[in-house]
C-alpha cells in the first residue's frame, strides 16, 4: 500500500520553476532517499508533503485519502536540515511543548517522553536548557520531539550531521526499527553511502524536475556499465588479452577491471582466460555506486536543461 | 484554537518567568512611591532647629528676623565677630550672620559663616528676610505704609471648574495625567512591539520556526506571540494597579496623627498637617478625573495600539536574517509614525481641541497616544463621544488590517532564509494571492 502519492506537483516562483511537476509514490514502510544538489526543489518539495506550502498545481495523498494538511500534520514528523529548538528552554518543556503542538494529551506526551529518554539515556537533562546542550546533544533531543507523537510519515533531512559515530549509529538503528514497525521514511540527504546502506528506493531530482526513481538495486541495474573485476592467478601477456569481448579498463595486481562488450557474456570473459589457461581467482561485476548515478546524472541535466537562476 | 493557547502558554511563561520581568514589576511601584513619599518625607524630615547667630553693627536689623520653623535667630549686637567666629559652634549656634553698618541706600558686606555649607533653602530664606527688611525701612523712610500696601496687594486664585457638575477640575492635572497616560503608551508600543520583533527573529534565526509550522499554521505561531507578550502587559499592569492602589491608599497612614504623635517632637505636628493638606488637595482634584472611563480606554488604547503595531513588527522580525542592522533598517518605518505620535501627543496635551490633536487621535496610527492625552481633558467636554468612537473605529479596523497583512508577510518571511528581503519585496507579498 501506499502511504503517499503524489501527482504532477508544482510550485512555481516568480524567478524559477521550484519544483516542476513531479510524481512518485512511496510504499508505506519503506525508507525512501530524497537526493538532489543544493537548490534543485527538495525543500520546496518537503514543505509541501508537510503542508508548509501549498502546491500551485497537481495533488498528494496521504494514507489512502486526499492530503488535510490541517489534521495530517498529526502523522508527519519534520526535522528540518537546519535543527531549531528554544534555546532558553528547558529540554524537558521543550519536547513537552512540540509532543502537545503535534496533538499529544499532556499525560501521553509525558509518557512518551519519559520512554525516548530513557531510551536515549538523557533522562537527566531535563531541566538542562537546550544552549547548555552540545550540538549533538541538541540534535537528539531534536530527534526525539520528530517521532515523540509516533508519525506515519518520518521526514529526516540529513539526520546525521553533527553526530558522532556513536550517536549516528543509534540514529540509524532507531530509523530500521521504526521502518520495521511499519513508519514510512522519506530520508534527504547528499551523503551517498548513506543512502545506499539505509534507503531501498530512491528518487533523484534537480532544478525542480525528477531526475530518476527506483530501487537501489534496480537503479544499479539500470545503469551498470558492464564493468568486471577479474582476479588471475598470473598476469597474462599482451598477446594472450587480445580479444573482442571485453576491453581493459584498469589494470591492477593481479586483475583487471574490464568492459565486456554489449554482446558479449560473462561465460565468454571467463572462457576467454580458461582457454588461455590463465587460473581465475574471482570474478565479480562492478555495479555502479549510487554516488556515480548521482554526478552523472546531475551532470547530464546540467547540460540539457535551460539554464535557471538558483533559488536561494 | 488548542494550539494558539499552547503557544500563548509559552511565551507568557518564559516571559513571566524571567528576572527581569519581576524586577521591572515591582520596581514601578516603588518608584512612584519613592515619588510621592519622599517629598512628603522631605517636607516633614528637616525637623532640626538651627540657631543663627546675628551680630547687627547697623541696628537696623534688631528683632527683625522673623521666626520660622527651623530656623531661630540669637541677636548678639555686642558680640566680637572674630571671637563668635571661633566658638559659635560650641555655644550652640549654626552659623554667623554678620551685617555690617549699612547705607540703607546701599546696603552691602553682608556675610554668613558656617561650618559647612549652608542649605539652599537657609540661603534663600535669610536673603529674602534681609530684602524684606531693607524694603520696609526704604517703605517708611519714603512715607510709605507698609499695612497699607499689605491691603492693596492682591493674591488671588481662580477655582477652574470643569463639567456639569463643577467637579473641582484643574488643567493641569489633566495634562499631567494626560501626559504621563500617553507616554504609557508610547512606551509600551516601542517595547513590547520590538519584543514581539525580537521574538519573531529568535525563532526564524534559531530554525524553530520550521519546526513549529509543521505543526501550526503560520499565522496561529505569529498571533500565539503577539497574544502571549499582551498577557504578559496586562499581567504587569494589573500588578502595577494593585500595588500602587495599595500604596496610594497607605500614603495618608505615614502622614497620620498617630504617626506624628510617634514622633517625638512637636514641631513635626505643623509639617504633618501641611503636607496631609496638600495631599488632600491632590486627591480632591484627582477625583475630578474619571477614572473608571480612563482606564478603560487606556486598556482599550494600550491592546489596540499594541495589536496594530505588534503585527507590524512581527512582519518586520520575519524578514530578518542573522544581520540585526536590516532589522533596524527595516523595523524604521513602523518607529516613526510612533515617534510622530508622541510629538502629537505632546501638543494635543496643551491644546486637546485643535484639528491636529483631533485627526491624530482618530487616525489610528497615533490615535493610542494622542487620545490618551486628550482623554483628561473630559469626555463630552473636550472629547466628543463621536470623536472617541470613530477613533474605535479605526484602531479596530486598523489592527485587524495590519494583521492580515502582516500574516501574510510573516508567511513567507519566516521560511526565507540568506536573502536580503527589501520592504518592496514584502509588500508584494501581501498584494500577491496565495
Amino acid at each position: 500500500m501506499n502511504l503517499l502519492e503524489v501527482k504532477h506537483l508544482k510550485k512555481y516562483y516568480a524567478t524559477h520553476k521550484a519544483v516542476d511537476d513531479i510524481s512518485f509514490d512511496i510504499q508505506q514502510g519503506a525508507i525512501f532517499g530524497l537526493l538532489g544538489p543544493n537548490g534543485a526543489g527538495k525543500t520546496t518539495l518537503l514543505r509541501m508533503i508537510t503542508g508548509i506550502f501549498y502546491p500551485d498545481e497537481g495533488s498528494i495523498r496521504f494514507d489512502g485519502r486526499p492530503f488535510d494538511p490541517q489534521n495530517d500534520v498529526h502523522y508527519i514528523g519534520y526535522m528540518p536540515e537546519e535543527r531549531g529548538l528554544y534555546k532558553k528552554m528547558k529540554v524537558g518543556e521543550q519536547t513537552l511543548y512540540l509532543a502537545r503542538l503535534k496533538g499529544l494529551s499532556e499525560k501521553e506526551a509525558l509518557k512518551r517522553i519519559k520512554y525516548w529518554f530513557e531510551k536515549f539515556e538523557i533522562s537527566s537533562w531535563w531541566n538542562k536548557r537546550v544552549d547548555e546542550l552540545s550540538k549533538g546533544m541538541q540534535q537528539k533531543v531534536q530527534f526525539i520531539s520528530t517521532i515523540m507523537h509516533d508519525p506515519k510519515l518520518l521526514i529526516l533531512d540529513e539526520p546525521f550531521s553533527g553526530l558522532d559515530p556513536i550517536n549516528a549509529n543509534l540514529i540509524k538503528q532507531e530509523i530500521f526499527q521504526l521502518s520495521q514497525q511499519g513508519t514510512t521514511i522519506i530520508f534527504s540527504t547528499h551523503r551517498m553511502e548513506q543512502v545506499e546502506e539505509i534507503c531501498n528506493h530512491i528518487m533523484l531530482v534537480n532544478k525542480g524536475r525528477k531526475i530518476l526513481d527506483g530501487s537501489i538495486k534496480q537503479i544499479k541495474q539500470d545503469f551498470k556499465q558492464g564493468l568486471f573485476r577479474i582476479g588471475l592467478g598470473v598476469m597474462p601477456n599482451a598477446a594472450q588479452m587480445a580479444t573482442y569481448h571485453f576491453n581493459i579498463v584498469q589494470v591492477h595486481e593481479k586483475a583487471f577491471t574490464v568492459k565486456m562488450n554489449a554482446d558479449s557474456t560473462t561465460n565468454d570473459i571467463l572462457l576467454h582466460f580458461i582457454h588461455q589457461g590463465i587460473p581465475v581467482t574471482y570474478f565479480e561485476e562492478l555495479l555502479p555506486s549510487i554516488n556515480e548515478v548521482f554526478i552523472t546524472q546531475v551532470q547530464q541535466t546540467e547540460h540539457t536543461a535551460p539554464a535557471v537562476p538558483q533559488p536561494a | 484554537m488548542n494550539k494558539i493557547w499552547l503557544i500563548i502558554q509559552r511565551e507568557f511563561t518564559t516571559r513571566v518567568r524571567k528576572k527581569s520581568f519581576l524586577v521591572v514589576t515591582l520596581l514601578v511601584p516603588l518608584a512612584f512611591a519613592a515619588m510621592i513619599i519622599l517629598p512628603i518625607l522631605f517636607a516633614t524630615g528637616s525637623s532640626e532647629t538651627k540657631r543663627i547667630a546675628v551680630i547687627d553693627k547697623s541696628g537696623l536689623f534688631n528683632n527683625k528676623f522673623p521666626d520660622k520653623k527651623g530656623l531661630f535667630f540669637k541677636y548678639l549686637p555686642d558680640a566680637h565677630l572674630d571671637s563668635l567666629k571661633l566658638h559659635y559652634q560650641s555655644a550652640g549656634y549654626a552659623g554667623v550672620l554678620y551685617i555690617p553698618d549699612i547705607d540703607i541706600n546701599r546696603p552691602s558686606g553682608f556675610e554668613f559663616f558656617s561650618k559647612g555649607q549652608a542649605s539652599i533653602s537657609m540661603e534663600s530664606a535669610i536673603n529674602a528676610d534681609i530684602n524684606n527688611i531693607i524694603e520696609r525701612r526704604r517703605m517708611e523712610l519714603q512715607g510709605i505704609d507698609k499695612t497699607k500696601l499689605d491691603a492693596i496687594s492682591s493674591t488671588v486664585s481662580v477655582e477652574f471648574k470643569t463639567g456639569d457638575e463643577e467637579k473641582k477640575g484643574s488643567s493641569w492635572v489633566a495634562y499631567g495625567v494626560g501626559y504621563a497616560s500617553g507616554f504609557i503608551i508610547y512606551i509600551i508600543l516601542l517595547l513590547f512591539g520590538t519584543s514581539v520583533m525580537r521574538g519573531v527573529m529568535e525563532e526564524k534565526v534559531n530554525r524553530i520556526a520550521e519546526v513549529m509550522i509543521s505543526s501550526v499554521k503560520p499565522f496561529q505561531l505569529m498571533m500565539g506571540k503577539i497574544i502571549g507578550i499582551a498577557a504578559v502587559g496586562l499581567l504587569q499592569f494589573l500588578i502595577w494597579g494593585v500595588l500602587i492602589t495599595a500604596i496610594y491608599s497607605l500614603i495618608p497612614l505615614f502622614i497620620s496623627p498617630e504617626a506624628v504623635q510617634a514622633a517625638s517632637q512637636t514641631n513635626m505636628q505643623g509639617n504633618n498637617e501641611q503636607a496631609m493638606e496638600a495631599f488632600q488637595r491632590v486627591s480632591e482634584v484627582m477625583g475630578s478625573i474619571n477614572w473608571g472611563l480612563l482606564l478603560s480606554c487606556f486598556v482599550f488604547y494600550f491592546l489596540g495600539g499594541y495589536l496594530f503595531y505588534s503585527a507590524l513588527y512581527a512582519a518586520v522580525g520575519s524578514l530578518a536574517n542573522e544581520d540585526a542592522s536590516d532589522v533596524q533598517q527595516l523595523s524604521f518605518p513602523i518607529t516613526v509614525p510612533i515617534i510622530i505620535g508622541i510629538i502629537i501627543m505632546m501638543k494635543a496635551v496643551q491644546d486637546p481641541g485643535s484639528p491636529l490633536a483631533v485627526w491624530g487621535s482618530i487616525i489610528p496610527f497615533t490615535s493610542p497616544m494622542v487620545m490618551m492625552a486628550r482623554l483628561p481633558y473630559g469626555v463630552p467636554g473636550a472629547v466628543p463621544y463621536w470623536q472617541l468612537g470613530l477613533s474605535f473605529i479605526c484602531l479596530i479596523g486598523g489592527f485587524l488590517l495590519t494583521t492580515w497583512a502582516a500574516g501574510k508577510i510573516y508567511r513567507t518571511g519566516i521560511l526565507m532564509y540568506g536573502k536580503k528581503i527589501t520592504l518592496k519585496e514584502a509588500i508584494k507579498w501581501v498584494v500577491k494571492k496565495q
